[in-house]
């Protein structure tokens, strides 16, 4: 009985703190806003966002510091399932999904969704196959539950690897996120902003573990979810006269974006002469490369001198005609200057810009077309990864240990079961906007900027050229003073980061959206620290090399540990590591692989047993790593694709491996023993009177 | 430990609604995104293909999750295993 008033009162407590929160958090946005229209300059704006919201951050973490174990790992059980939501919320949705999933939608246009629906849809596997099991079993961490379903130091084992492969590969992608909105905001260089964030997520997660970390996690839930929808909401309002852009965006923008392309794509009227024009200075452009490769495949060096040579007579020539052309003269010199010095760069160059002038010259791919492609074969493999892709993002989101892992947080199974649903609806609010951003940036692209004359580009547009080349490039191809489609460049992070100036508000909204990318790199990131840390600490410290070490000492080395892995993380990501996603959509295949199958036949399936685990995450992690390795060209192997699959999508593979694993293994060894038949009847009732109980607290 | 025949009741209808579920995700997913091309030559706030996989499969995921827990939440009560401090 006393339990539950001080539960209750707890939650009251909670709901009118960050009532006050988000009270205080707006009176400061707008005081921001009144700097701005005093005339503060806008680097300070951007400065005063980022170190206000980090010395929050610190605030929070400083006052949830704890020397209880419970608290440090599980932040005491006393989590209620709106604010469990709202943390694993901000959990979730990382940099990626903030910055990057409206612009790769722009992009993509239907098959960019498998993003939407993958992060969304494995929710349902989390709350029908683990949430309220893995709480009832209630103990820390995730190789926590395979030590003690499957008996013996080996499954926790492959379990604490496996957590910390996938997490140190989904870290990475984090960091790498601070590290881009602090340099962008703030002026700072790349490395010196992967450090400065790397601060601000220690301050959360070191004095006070999951607690603070929790506690940490909602406020920037609030901040990220407020920065996203008013500069869309206002977009919508402006340029479609309804507020509500997940309505608008269908109902308005997508049929005038439909109508565009149409027109883009028919020669016969105005616009599509004019893209036609461009297209074709694009294949001349692809021709060029194209005799330049074969020229430099044939004669090699001294083919390059000779194209060198020509290049240089033609700059001579026109130094000597009359009247002089100084532009003309700039651009043969740069020419020169530019040119490839010797074959092997020639090669990449050239090859490089057949590329870029060969996506220049096809049709504008219809937004809402799903799979679209030249013939029935290219369309039937991009529908098999579509669906493979969802798949393995599903899967994995029902695997991320730093996922599951808050589900350990709330007082009951009940409130575990309904914490799943506030966790999905609050990720809902925000994945539910960005097809809609996509599509409402997409219209202000299509409707207003093509067409327009080079001689008064909007301002939104010259500014993004200006400061970064690769989020934004224009340029006048075919010189007849106005904007065609095909002239322009954009970089699939400019979407969120330009719409509160698309939408033509004030500079403080674009500090705002920084502060909001900001909370959610650095809130994904301290889950996955967290989860690595305490794999490491609880599992393999405490509960394999030494059981009976102190709680002082559990904590400090978790602590110290939590220290070592950051800085290794922050240093990994400063030396920027290829693909980031590709780095994410990996983490998703292999938790999905090894962890998924596991998991669920631990719940669902008595007889699963300590061979069958093992075999099972062995051959998922297995298969899934082999198949990277083999298809990925980053590792240079180069082996022909199993059925079309991506290697992103390697998780199809795995998943069905570690199933059949774990089925295999089982039966051909002996059924669990009694004590172990009996866990999973306790953790499959929410209340056993009989069960011998395994909750620690 | 013996469970009853009721606990194996409990655990029966949690597993059938587990599958109903399953089943509804699975259709919402795979069978929506197989067939998208079709779909969208139907008009639903925009084209339904399009508008399944950018927002229609999502609320239905809301809904799956939402309907379990209350199920769920309701179906311990009735069969008395659920826990005493709530």
């Amino acid at each position: 009985m006393a339990a539950q008033t001080s539960q209750a009162q707890f939650n009251a407590n909670l709901k009118k703190y960050y009532s006050f929160y988000t009270g205080g958090f707006i009176l400061f946005v707008i005081a921001i806003g009144i700097l701005e229209m005093l005339g503060v300059p806008n680097k300070a704006l951007g400065y005063m966002f980022l170190f206000a919201t980090i010395l929050l951050y610190a605030g929070i973490g400083f006052m949830s510091k704890t020397a209880e174990v419970s608290e440090y790992y599980v932040a005491g059980r006393r989590v209620p399932a709106f604010f469990n939501g709202m943390a694993t919320g901000a959990d979730w949705m990382s940099a990626a999904s903030f910055i990057g999933m409206a612009g790769t939608l722009y992009l993509a246009g239907f098959d960019g969704l498998a993003f939407v629906m993958g992060w969304t849809g494995g929710y349902c596997l989390v709350a029908l196959f683990l949430a309220p099991y893995l709480r009832k079993f209630g103990q820390f961490t995730i190789p926590d539950f395979l030590g003690a379903r499957y008996g013996g130091n080996i499954p926790r084992l492959i379990g604490v690897l496996a957590a910390i492969i996938c997490s140190f590969t989904y870290v990475i992608a984090q960091i790498y996120g601070v590290g881009l909105i602090t340099s962008r905001f703030t002026g700072l260089e790349f490395g010196v902003g992967v450090f400065v964030g790397l601060a601000g997520i220690l301050v959360c997660s070191f004095l006070g573990g999951m607690k603070a970390v929790t506690w940490t996690q909602v406020a920037q839930y609030i901040i990220l979810i407020v920065a996203y929808m008013i500069p869309v909401v206002w977009l919508s309002a402006k340029n479609t006269g309804n507020p509500v852009p997940q309505i608008a965006a269908y109902v308005s923008a997508l049929p005038s974006v439909t109508a565009l392309e149409k027109e883009f794509n028919n020669p016969a009227t105005e616009k599509g002469a004019r893209e036609e024009s461009v297209r074709k200075i694009f294949r001349e452009r692809v021709a060029t490369a194209d005799t330049q490769l074969k020229g430099l495949e044939s004669g090699g060096a001294a083919f390059l001198a000779e194209e060198k040579q020509k290049l240089e007579a033609k700059a001579r020539d026109l130094k000597a005609a009359e009247p002089r052309d100084a532009k003309a003269i700039e651009a043969a010199d740069k020419a020169v200057a530019d040119f490839p010095s010797d074959p092997a760069k020639a090669k990449a160059a050239w090859t490089a810009a057949k590329t870029a002038a060969q996506a220049k010259t096809a049709p504008v791919t219809p937004h809402a077309e799903p799979f679209p492609g030249k013939d029935e074969k290219a369309r039937d493999i991009k529908r098999k990864n579509f669906l493979a892709l969802i798949f393995c993002l599903m899967v994995g989101t029902a695997a991320l240990p730093h996922i599951l892992m808050r589900y350990y947080t709330t007082p009951s199974v009940k409130e575990a079961r309904i914490s799943v649903f506030w966790s999905l609806f609050f990720i809902f609010l925000l994945y539910f906007t960005a097809p809609a951003l996509g599509i409402l940036a997409k219209q202000e692209v299509y409707s207003n900027l093509v067409g327009s004359s080079f001689a008064s580009l909007p301002a939104w547009v010259s500014n993004w050229a200006a400061v970064d080349k690769t989020l934004m490039s224009i340029a006048d191809i075919n010189k007849d003073g106005i904007v065609q489609l095909a002239e322009i460049t954009i970089g699939g992070d400019l979407i969120v980061l330009a719409t509160p100036e698309i939408a033509g508000l004030p500079y403080v909204i674009s500090g705002l959206v920084a502060a909001g990318g900001l909370a959610a790199a650095l809130s994904t990131a301290d889950g996955l620290l967290l989860t690595i840390a305490n794999a490491l600490s609880h599992d393999l410290y405490y509960k394999m090399i030494d059981p009976n070490a102190p709680t002082v000492r559990r904590l400090a080395v978790s602590k110290g540990l939590l220290l070592v892995v950051a800085v290794i993380a922050a240093y990994v990501t400063s030396l920027k590591p290829g693909d980031i996603l590709f780095l994410v959509g990996a983490a998703f295949s292999l938790a999905a692989s090894g962890f998924f199958p596991a998991l669920v036949c631990g719940v669902f399936w008595k007889r699963a047993n300590r061979l069958g685990a093992i075999i099972g995450m062995v051959a998922g992690l297995g298969i899934c790593m082999y198949y990277m390795y083999i298809t990925y060209p980053f590792f240079g192997v180069k082996a022909p694709l199993w059925w079309d699959i991506n290697p992103i999508s390697a998780g199809i593979f795995g998943i069905p491996a570690g199933f059949v694993g774990v089925i295999v293994g089982s039966l051909l060894s002996a059924a669990p023993s009694q004590a172990v038949q009996e866990l999973v009847d306790h953790v499959r009732y929410p209340n056993l009177d009989l069960a011998t109980d395994t909750t620690l607290h | 430990m013996q469970l009853t025949a009721r606990h194996q009741e409990y655990w029966n209808r949690n597993l059938k609604i587990t599958s109903v579920l399953l089943a509804l995700w699975f259709i919402a997913t795979f069978v929506v995104g197989w067939f998208a091309k079709s779909l969208n030559t139907i008009e639903f706030i925009g084209p339904l293909g399009f508008y399944m996989a950018a927002q229609g499969s999502l609320i239905i995921y809301v809904l799956i999750i939402w309907y379990y827990s209350k199920y769920m939440n309701k179906l311990d009560v009735e069969y008395g295993v659920h826990e005493e401090d709530e």
